[in-house]
């Protein structure tokens, strides 16, 4: 299950409908990314995430195609929002069904470190000190460079 | 060619009709940095087409290309 949308979604009704279709599996971790309510000391009011369509989608099949052989999963998933969001509310799901635990750990982990670096998405945060513009910080980077050595 | 400016470049000024001397991205680039000297940052990525390009790549008048900032997904 791979979207891209501006429609929000219930994130306890993708898992549910994954867990589902996950036949064989003997694991599956999921994680939830939310808009946050406050960022550098500011309340936030809104968060707005710009994106380039196709390349977006091409991306995210690339990520979740390369997750899929890394870790040998059986399923997974990644839904990613777009648009005017609120704080609270949910921006990305990604479920990952493995054999084992620390195949589904691993792969959803190493699928929100290449989202956060090379999916073509940009967040603007209004703020009460303004509007923001996002980038992914160092320490994002240099969690995505925890998976450049060969895998496991 | 349509010229597409995302995340913070959205608030640039839009390309105009591009001179036919510019054929490639190496030149856009140029040519558009000239009055908005952020294209010309090492950190702005170029896609033609849907692709993401490194180095330089010959452009048709068909082509879209798109200037990305870096990204802040997830």
């Amino acid at each position: 299950m791979i979207a891209v949308q501006a429609e929000p979604f219930e994130a306890a009704v993708l898992l549910a409908d994954f867990s589902a279709r996950a036949a064989g599996a003997g694991a599956i971790a999921s994680f939830i990314g939310l808009v946050r309510g406050e960022n550098d000391g500011a309340l936030v009011s809104g968060l707005e995430l710009d994106h380039h369509p196709r390349l977006t989608e091409r991306t995210i099949e690339a990520i979740a195609a390369d997750a899929a052989a890394r870790f040998d999963l059986i399923d997974v998933a990644i839904v990613h929002r777009h648009g005017a969001l609120a704080p609270g509310e949910a921006i990305v799901f990604v479920a990952a069904a493995a054999p084992h635990r620390r195949a589904a750990f691993d792969a959803v982990d190493y699928v929100m470190d290449r989202l956060k670096t090379e999916a073509p998405f940009w967040k603007r945060e209004q703020r009460s000190d303004g509007a923001h513009w996002l980038e992914a910080r160092d320490s994002d980077h240099a969690d995505r460079r925890r998976w450049e050595a060969e895998p496991r | 060619m349509r010229i597409l400016f995302f995340g913070r470049l959205g608030d640039l000024a839009p390309a105009g009709p591009v001179p036919p001397g510019v054929r490639d991205t190496g030149a856009l680039r140029a040519w558009l940095g000239r009055d908005r000297p952020e294209l010309l940052d090492a950190s702005i990525r170029i896609a033609v087409n849907d692709e993401m390009v490194l180095g330089n790549r010959a452009l048709d008048e068909g082509d879209e290309v798109a200037f990305l900032p870096p990204m802040s997904g997830g």
